[in-house]
């Protein structure tokens, strides 16, 4: 396998939405030997069937992950120097008040004992109770969890077709005009923080032309087209910001597909350009392409928390923020944790798209 | 004889983009004129940027990576196909005229079974039904002598190895039963044992079905065994132009002369092989793996002597030289060198005895930093090793410079700077600015065009002379075997089938492998194809 | 190189920077009012005296932006040159030794990556305290994961060439290895490098200020102006979109010169494929 060119290209992947965890060769793809040569029948699993030891690995590999992440959202944070209870209190911590607040809060216990109390509560879907309202953290999530996902549910919904269509017509005019016109414009997009696109929307179309809503307020008992018109704003903010990244991938990854010696013996062959892009090109490029958008949608879960500070809209992102400006740890922590589960879980749904697309390991020899 | 395909004046241009400079146009084809009777094979033999692809791939009026043909005309059945529109050049390409490239590995769709494509273009120009197409390939797979025939077509690329998917792609050239096919360098990836069978099955192949084609190389043997005419280029013009009869016997330009001759050089061996410099005792090694590429190897050269070792590849001679240098320490065995056991590894091993050892490389382009003058890189083993500097080391350098016969004018030039010759030359005096008893050559002129590659040889014998160092070659190249070595070993998947003076290891009685290695090395001769598959009939019929 | 082949895209981007830079560096001397100088009513709009108007607090607008530009440029270049010292370190420590050290770094670094850069920097600064130093180590930290893994795969790339294994059979310690041969034939790519992580860390910390984790008051940084306005927005009143625009400008540029230099560097590596 030759260095793959960084398929974003100039992009600069924000916040590592770009990046799949594990390469593939990573994951014993180019070589099945080298990675589990120790083990027999692990390796003679790997060789019968490589997609399905693939795929098994791939996911053990997640919930590792998964967990390490935990016990470093956890653990790290007690390892970090700063008592919470004295900074919790500030100017006014006496010790007597600082070990109060201690016992209150049970910190007084061993770490190791509040981890494996907080996992097996996280996993049962129990985070606790807040430290600043002394609500259920899991009931407050439970809410908004169900409203971030309502908002990058459109966001993906709206800026996939469009940046797979817009790719497609840059690869189409490539180095002419609309290509130009169209790196440009995702080159100056992917420079702009979504705070500054969301406030520009909101002072076009909120305030000087009053189309829309500002700010998003969704609650209960809210009517389904209602909840639409409140997040159009909070959407199209998050579908700028993602298209562009989206776009550039999808561009390289088809210009990657076409380049190939394949399509070339294709074109030798005398074939029309359609059939060309749809049977030859097509088939090997809807994997990197998938890849690309798994990768990008990873990039919601971070555009999602500005974007809802911004718009004072009742998710998640908006509930961590607050409760890291206060120190809400139980609240930090949960959100913490849901967030990286998501990308872990897109990350590992980009790479698993990549293994069963590919056709040596469908059809193993 | 009508002519099937008639090129004039052919000229192909490419822009360049140097980095910090305005693009500029190069000329990659100039004034290059042949024709293709029917049913005739052209061998078009160059060295790599003499566009022969490039002119190859004008009979379907297609330039690859922005090469665009400014000049000439390509007739085709009596029409110009560089003037067709896009639909009339689509008729052309996979029904008139198909392309079968160097790596069918890459050419092939990952994605698709090799049935399907091999018969799309049949199917596709409307040629012939499926059902007929079906059968065609069929047939085709048994002339092509693929393995399980029938089923042969439902497999995937990946799922074959490389000299079926080269015989595979030969087959997909063929279906539609083209009246020209372009063959491009379609052994050149192949070992040389598998080379044979498909070459025999091409040559085959364009008997039964009484195609034209061009024949694309840069192997002169191998051209001459399958084409009637062969049209030798250089730098994008025709050097030579005959029927393979007359160049291969009668060459008029020097050029061709060295292709044919090859080695001019033809050295004695050494008569007293007694003291041995090198001496490697029931070595083996594996890599990290577990793998285990060398078994049981022992060989021993003689002090300002030439060991030859031969083999294909993945046969382990380059990995041998890495243990002998240290950077695949041997899982078993010992290295003796100059009556003293090499520590294993590379980090063992003192300075002094790192500085005996020195490498020159295939491939002089990745061996040297592009960020280093030709001064640094000459210098570096001096004051490295010597700790001399400054007016001192550069008169070192003029005077290695002055060896390998390049003027002090290219001290402060960068490797880009050079040709690959010079580059190879500069190799040569790093090495031996560290004044060693033994250089080990890893192929250090198979990259090279075959008048400079002889340049090469020359000089290293030359300087073996003056220095009495001793060489380890590595190569699979017969003829540089006969040419310089004193000794040669012959190995095959990782183990020592052959050792000895080199009077003793090239002639008879052989071994299997290196009897089958020696008779799949093309010869510079018509109808050696036909003798050596002529002998293996016999010898198969009399088993 | 010459200055002709240089496009106009990368002359708009190095101009862009170059004001950056100098507002910067002589911001006393360019700004009209003060840092934290209350001029006159509370957001006054554009013109007159003032001419981007006035602040949430009635402080000149303008002034602020520059004198932003110091804070917002200078903390993220120093983020971007720590982040980059640490990143290559330890990237290229991990690519010329090999093996166990490879594999923990290389392990450790996946797991640092598994969480979102933001994320991440959400849960630390919740616990640390508010200090600009604090705040600049975190986020090159966090950021010395990219370039690690960056560092990692072009040093691989240079270290297995045939010239690098010569100069370790020739027996050159570490150091020369990587200051001699791998780091001069990785400079253009991680030039490149270096530019995209400097135009993340602008928008990284300018998402950090408006967040409320960045810089605080009442210190003058783009990201903290555009939080410190926001409520305007709702009057139609743009103090907000002034200094928003502002970082979009300086990454824009960024990333104009980094798209440049990538194509510069493609284009060394790409020769015609001709056979």
């Amino acid at each position: 396998m030759a260095a793959a060119p960084n398929p974003a290209g100039p992009v600069d992947p924000l916040a590592a939405g770009e990046t799949s965890l594990v390469s593939l060769s990573d994951a014993g793809l180019a070589a099945p030997h080298s990675s589990a040569s120790a083990r027999g029948p692990w390796r003679r699993f790997l060789q019968r069937s490589p997609l399905a030891a693939l795929v098994i690995q791939r996911l053990a590999l997640s919930i590792a992950l998964l967990f390490a992440v935990s016990i470093m959202i956890f653990g790290g944070i007690e390892a970090l120097p700063g008592d919470f209870a004295t900074t919790y209190l500030g100017q006014s911590a006496t010790p007597q008040a600082v070990a109060n607040i201690r016992a209150d809060l049970g910190l007084d216990r061993p770490v190791t004992t509040r981890y494996v109390e907080w996992l097996g509560g996280a996993l049962q879907g129990d985070f606790g109770t807040s430290w600043a309202s002394r609500n259920s953290v899991s009931e407050q999530i439970g809410k908004r969890l169900g409203n971030s996902l309502f908002l990058a549910f459109f966001a993906a919904l709206i800026s996939i077709p469009l940046a797979v269509g817009l790719g497609m017509l840059a690869v189409q005019y490539r180095n002419r005009l609309p290509d130009k016109i169209i790196n440009v414009v995702s080159l100056a997009a992917i420079s702009l923080p979504e705070f500054f696109v969301g406030y520009l929307l909101i002072m076009v179309f909120a305030v000087q032309y009053g189309v829309a809503t500002f700010p998003a307020t969704v609650f209960d008992g809210m009517g389904f087209f209602d909840r639409l018109s409140a997040i159009a704003l909070p959407v199209a903010t998050l579908v700028l910001v993602v298209l562009a990244h989206m776009m550039r991938m999808t561009r390289a990854a088809i210009l990657n597909v076409m380049s190939s010696a394949y399509v070339e013996t294709a074109e030798l062959k005398g074939l029309s350009a359609f059939r060309i892009i749809a049977r030859h090109a097509a088939p090997n490029a809807v994997a990197p392409v998938v890849n690309v958008i798994a990768l990008n949608l990873a990039y919601l879960v971070v555009g999602v928390v500005v974007v809802e500070v911004v718009f004072v809209y009742p998710g998640m992102g908006q509930y961590m923020v607050d409760a890291v400006t206060v120190r809400d740890m139980p609240v930090v922590q949960a959100c913490g944790l849901i967030f990286a589960a998501f990308y872990i879980f897109l990350n590992m749904a980009a790479d698993l798209i990549a293994i069963v697309a590919n056709p040596r390991l469908r059809h193993p020899r | 004889m009508p002519e099937l395909l008639t090129v004039k004046d052919l000229r192909i241009e490419a822009t360049s983009y140097p980095p910090g400079e305005a693009p500029k146009t190069v000329t990659l084809v100039d004034g290059v004129s042949f024709s293709v009777e029917k049913g005739r094979v052209l061998g078009l033999i160059g060295e790599s940027g003499a566009g022969k692809s490039t002119i190859g791939l004008s009979a379907l009026a297609y330039g690859r990576g922005g090469a665009r043909i400014t000049g000439g005309a390509v007739t085709l059945n009596d029409t110009d196909i560089l003037t067709l529109g896009r639909s009339g050049v689509r008729s052309v390409r996979g029904a008139k005229v198909c392309y079968v490239a160097q790596s069918a590995a890459a050419a092939f769709n990952p994605a698709h079974r090799l049935g399907e494509q091999v018969i799309e273009a049949s199917l596709r120009h409307r040629i012939m039904s499926r059902d007929d197409a079906e059968a065609r390939a069929l047939h085709l797979f048994r002339i092509l002598g693929l393995p399980n025939p029938e089923t042969f077509g439902r497999r995937f690329p990946h799922q074959v190895s490389g000299g079926q998917l080269q015989r595979a792609m030969t087959a997909m050239a063929l279906c539609p039963n083209p009246e020209l096919i372009v063959f491009d360098e379609p052994t050149t990836a192949l070992d040389v044992t598998t080379q044979i069978e498909v070459l025999a099955a091409i040559k085959h192949a364009i008997e039964e079905t009484h195609t034209a084609a061009l024949y694309i190389t840069h192997d002169l043997a191998v051209v001459a065994q399958i084409a009637d005419d062969i049209m030798v280029l250089r730098h994008g013009k025709t050097v030579e132009y005959g029927t393979t009869r007359q160049i291969i016997e009668a060459p008029g330009q020097d050029y061709t002369k060295a292709l044919v001759s090859v080695r001019q050089i033809a050295r004695p061996e050494a008569a007293d092989q007694s003291t041995p410099i090198l001496t490697i005792d029931r070595v083996s090694a594996s890599y990290g793996n577990g793998f285990k590429v060398l078994h049981d190897v022992s060989l021993t050269l003689p002090k300002g002597q030439t060991l030859a070792i031969v083999g294909e590849s993945g046969s382990g001679k380059s990995t041998l030289a890495r243990v002998i240098t240290g950077l695949l320490p041997p899982s078993e065995g010992r290295i003796t060198f100059d009556g003293q056991e090499l520590p294993k590894a590379l980090k063992g091993r003192s300075k002094e005895q790192l500085r005996r050892i020195q490498m020159i490389y295939q491939m002089a382009d990745t061996a040297m930093n592009p960020r280093q003058t030709v001064r640094e890189i000459i210098g570096r083993p001096i004051s490295f090793y010597e700790g001399i500097h400054g007016a001192k080391k550069t008169e070192r350098v003029r005077q290695l410079l002055d060896q390998i016969e390049m003027g002090d004018r290219f001290l402060d030039r960068y490797p880009a700077e050079l040709s690959g010759g010079q580059k190879q030359r500069v190799a040569i005096a790093r090495a031996l600015a560290a004044k060693p008893e033994l250089i080990l050559c890893d192929e250090p002129t198979s990259a090279l065009d075959p008048l400079v590659a002889e340049g090469i040889l020359k000089l290293l014998l030359k300087l073996q002379e003056e220095t009495h160092v001793s060489y380890v070659f590595i190569t699979h190249d017969i003829a540089i075997v006969r040419a310089i070595a004193d000794s040669v070993a012959v190995m095959h998947r990782g183990r020592l089938v052959r050792f000895g003076p080199k009077s003793q290891a090239l002639s008879p009685p052989f071994d299997a492998y290196t009897d089958l290695l020696l008779k799949s090395v093309p010869e510079m001769e018509i109808g050696w194809l036909e003798r050596v598959l002529a002998t293996r009939r016999m010898e198969s019929a009399g088993n | 190189m010459r200055l002709a082949s240089i496009p106009l895209s990368a002359w708009i981007g190095l101009a862009g920077i170059a004001l950056a830079l100098i507002c910067a560096l002589f911001a006393p001397l360019i700004a009209p009012y003060g840092e934290t100088q209350v001029v006159g009513e509370v957001w006054l709009p554009p013109g007159g005296d003032f001419l981007l108007g006035t602040d949430n607090l009635g402080r000149d607008l303008l002034s602020r932006l520059i004198f932003g530009a110091r804070t917002t440029v200078l903390v993220a270049l120093a983020a971007t040159v720590l982040s980059f010292s640490l990143g290559m370190a330890l990237s290229f420590t991990a690519a010329v030794t090999g093996g166990f050290i490879d594999q923990l770094f290389s392990r450790f670094n996946d797991l640092m990556m598994a969480i979102p850069t933001l994320i991440f920097a959400l849960v630390v600064l919740a616990v640390l305290p508010q200090h600009l130093w604090i705040l600049i180590l975190v986020m090159a930290v966090l950021d010395s994961t990219r370039v690690f893994r960056i560092g990692r795969a072009v040093a691989l790339d240079v270290a297995v060439m045939e010239f690098v294994e010569a100069a370790r059979l020739r027996g050159e310690g570490p150091i020369w290895i990587v200051f001699r041969e791998i780091l001069p034939n990785t400079l253009s790519p991680l030039l490149a490098e270096f530019g995209l992580r400097f135009a993340f860390s602008i928008l990284f910390l300018s998402t950090l200020s408006f967040l409320g984790l960045g810089i605080q008051p009442p210190a003058a940084d783009w990201g903290g102006m555009v939080k410190d306005n926001k409520d305007g927005i709702i009057f139609g009143i743009s103090a907000a979109l002034v200094p928003g625009a502002a970082i979009a400008c300086l990454a824009i540029s960024v990333n104009l010169v980094v798209d440049w230099m990538m194509k510069r560097t493609s284009s060394l590596k790409g020769g015609r494929g001709d056979a």
